[in-house]
């Protein structure tokens, strides 16, 4: 809430080496990772981290309207960014900002070359993406999230995608930046991969990093993708592996029973 | 020539399953010569050929598969049927009725009109086409009573078992007519509607438990309990 | 696409229809039950109130953003609040990206009535320095998963999230508004809450799910304060009601209202 005042820290590294929120260069903000939330999408996921709040549902492949759109060879994949209203701390017009149509086009296109999207010629894929709270790094956020909903919506992909955002804070190199450290920091570098074979499927930089800063920070956000990579690995399994102890368990009672 | 997992395991996609002299099956696509899995699903070996069954996903029609469709739009020669597929489907009154019709003189929409519901087998379906499908054979046309119940359509092989074994089961069990499309619609009918939320729930369970072994006795000890439930 | 989506199959109608009948529904509950209720508050921080609702599957999120801005003319000594519903496409395959359509204005709307008429914020409180500084509430309604009756669950989300708003306390120096390090509770007086019903042939049904909605005739959402005033009401859908409906639905809605008044979690607002 905007009106409870937040000290705008003079420093955002303390002498100590921590960060604003009390974490190491190299730590990740805690990750919740939530598979198959919601009843009426295909697919859908949830992640928190830190304190984002992102909610993602994929639709598809469906038909798609206007039909004119549709491509002879392939499915059309269309992802949908948006912050809700009360997500940050001024009030954010539900219309869709220019940020917010750039951050859906590089979105689209992090996840898309992971999506077999030529098995499903002349459809749809819709990826839906609301940020109910925003805190730093929510498109990095939103591409993990989003990755999970497509693979639970059973769309054929080459591998997930893992995204994090590395800054450049104080003139330190650190990893997955929160709200303060975007900022009020030097340097923002969002980064996506498909983790199998390290291919890079989002960069974008602002700030100002030395060539040599750009490659630590490039090698940390790697290292960062491959860390969320093993959490989407497991938030996508637990939901299974639940159900099948749970079986487990019946047939040991029904066993009991007769 | 390893294969890294084993069947029934759960693989996501991009996990390498196998390398070497092995066929790419459904669920799987083949990067020089190793094979991956495509979705989240349960790895099958099947001799050299490597499949993901694959645990959720829309469902895409094939040639011969039995479906559960709704009536959406009606033109003077053509239904137009929709198949929880991406593509609306086809059925052309020439694979409706045995004879010949005017569409002159007569109104085809006085045999099938929108939100009817039908069951029909797929005749073709190709990427130049959307699929057609035909309701000229033993079991197929319009469904009436009863109710549908839909569930996910990667599971739907689960619930109609080897050779027909759960279905038939859950058949034998409450008496309950039952029709099975691979679209994952499935349309009952019992005698009770009690019966019909019975077989509601029996679908729940198999959709959720679809990846897991003893599943038939499972559900029949379900019933089992339902049963004596409606019985007091 | 989203027109199929809304083609109610000639079976799943007859099944509907013919368990009402029997006084019985698809999913097994009585004609008068409520789906089951979940109301969390406050679970965005950097909304000044939140609460995120679920009503069997449907999934709702509210939320309050206050800022200081000009009173209408007409009430100079007055706050302002307004409610927007956002029918995100993540909800439902016929959801479409773009402004709100009608069903999100009309939806908007009903709340708006229930809370104004019911006078449930005490808007004067809300006054900063009359005819020229005043408070303004907007009330944000995500639907996020729906699996029909939006309004109860909206109405459930948007009063939650008012009685979980804190404000911070205000100063007015040389006609200068000075925010304060104090936050106090938003000035709700009322709790209006809604019971929304489907008529399905001649039979109501309460808390219709979305194959309910499908194939309903008409809809009646009723909103009622504490003490069974009606404070808004709205008819949907093509088909009629009957005077003994709308008599019947209000004896349902009084004791239903009080059931669900009494799920929604208080005390939080004192923060």
């Amino acid at each position: 809430m905007k009106f409870i005042k937040h000290e705008i820290p003079q420093k955002l590294i303390t002498e100590d080496g921590l960060r604003t929120d009390g974490r190491r260069f190299h730590e990740l903000r805690p990750i919740k990772l939530e598979v198959g939330i919601l009843k009426r999408a295909d697919g859908s996921a949830y992640i928190e981290q830190g304190r984002n709040k992102i909610m993602v549902a994929v639709y598809g492949p469906r038909e798609l309207h206007p039909r004119h759109l549709a491509l002879p060879d392939k499915a059309l994949l269309r992802c949908f960014y948006r912050m809700a209203s009360f997500s940050v701390e001024d009030r954010k017009s539900p219309a869709p900002s220019r940020r917010e149509i750039e951050l859906s086009k590089v979105i689209r296109e992090a996840l898309e070359p992971a999506i077999f999207l030529e098995r499903f010629p002349k459809t749809a894929i819709d990826v839906f993406i609301e940020v109910l709270q925003a805190d730093g790094g929510t498109r990095c956020a939103s591409i993990t999230s989003a990755a999970l909903a497509l693979a639970d919506a059973g769309i054929p992909m080459r591998d997930l995608v893992s995204a994090v955002a590395v800054g450049k804070v104080d003139g330190h190199i650190v990893l997955d930046i929160n709200d303060l450290e975007d900022k009020y920091g030097e340097g923002d570098m969002p980064t996506a991969m498909m983790p199998r074979k390290k291919e890079v499927t989002l960069i974008q930089l602002d700030g100002q990093w030395s060539i040599e800063e750009f490659k630590q920070g490039f090698e940390l956000a790697l290292k960062g993708c491959e860390q969320i990579y093993q959490l989407q690995r497991e938030a996508l399994k637990k939901r299974y592996i639940e159900i099948r102890e749970q079986a487990a368990k019946e047939m040991g009672e029904n066993a009991e029973n007769t | 020539m390893p294969i890294y997992f084993q069947s029934k395991d759960i693989v996501l996609p991009g996990d390498l399953l196998a390398e070497g002299d092995y066929k790419a099956g459904t669920g799987t696509f083949k990067e020089d010569s190793k094979i991956y899995s495509a979705v989240i699903g349960l790895f099958e070996i099947r001799g050299k050929i490597l499949r993901v069954i694959s645990l959720e996903g829309t469902y895409i029609p094939r040639p011969n598969d039995v479906v559960i469709g709704k009536i959406v739009d009606v033109s003077a020669t053509n239904w137009k049927v929709e198949i929880r597929a991406p593509y609306l489907a086809n059925l052309p009154a020439a694979n409706y009725f045995d004879k010949p019709i005017d569409p002159l003189k007569s109104d085809i929409r006085r045999y099938l009109n929108v939100g009817d519901i039908i069951v029909a087998k797929v005749v073709s379906f190709n990427r130049a086409q959307d699929p057609l499908l035909t309701t000229k054979e033993r079991g197929l046309g319009k469904l009436r009573g009863g109710r549908i119940i839909e569930m996910s359509p990667t599971k739907i092989p689960r619930l109609i078992g080897r050779k027909g074994s759960m279905v038939n089961m859950i058949k034998e069990e409450t008496g309950c007519r039952i029709t099975v499309g691979q679209n994952g619609r499935v349309w009952v009918s019992c005698k009770t509607p009690e019966y019909e939320e019975l077989i509601e729930k029996v679908i729940r369970k198999i959709e959720l438990e679809a990846h897991t072994s003893g599943l038939t006795d499972r559900v029949r000890e379900l019933i089992r309990k339902e049963k004596e439930r409606l019985k007091k | 696409m989203q027109k199929i989506h809304k083609i109610a199959s000639e079976i799943e109608k007859d099944s509907i229809i013919s368990l009402a009948e029997k006084g019985k529904r698809l999913d097994g509950r009585g004609l008068e039950d409520f789906r089951e209720v979940t109301i969390e508050a406050g679970v965005i921080e950097k909304a000044e109130g939140s609460a995120y609702v679920t009503l069997g599957d449907t999934k709702i999120m509210a939320g309050v953003k206050l800022e200081i801005g000009e009173p209408f003319p007409d009430t100079p000594d007055k706050g302002v609040f307004t409610v927007n519903a956002e029918f995100v496409p993540l909800a439902s395959p016929v959801f479409e990206p773009g402004p709100p359509d009608e069903d999100a204005i009309e939806l908007a709307r009903v709340i708006d009535r229930g809370i104004r008429e019911s006078e449930a914020i005490d808007l004067e409180k809300l006054c900063i320095i009359p005819g020229e500084k005043v408070w303004i509430a907007f009330i944000d309604i995500y639907i996020l998963d729906h699996a029909g009756n939006l309004f109860d669950a909206s109405t459930l989300g948007s009063i939650t999230a008012l009685l979980n708003t804190k404000m911070p306390e205000v100063k007015v120096e040389n006609g200068e508004v000075k925010i304060l390090d104090k936050l106090v509770s938003f000035p709700i007086r009322k709790i209006p809450v809604s019971v929304t019903f489907a008529k399905i042939n001649d039979k109501l049904v309460v808390d219709p799910c979305i194959e309910e909605e499908h194939v309903m005739n008409a809809r009646l959402t009723i909103t009622m304060d504490e003490n069974d005033n009606i404070v808004a009401m709205q008819k949907g859908g093509a088909g009629t009601l009957k005077t003994e409906d709308i008599y019947k639905a209000i004896e349902i809605a009084k004791v239903k209202t009080k059931e669900l008044r009494e799920k929604i979690p208080r005390g939080v607002s004192n923060g």
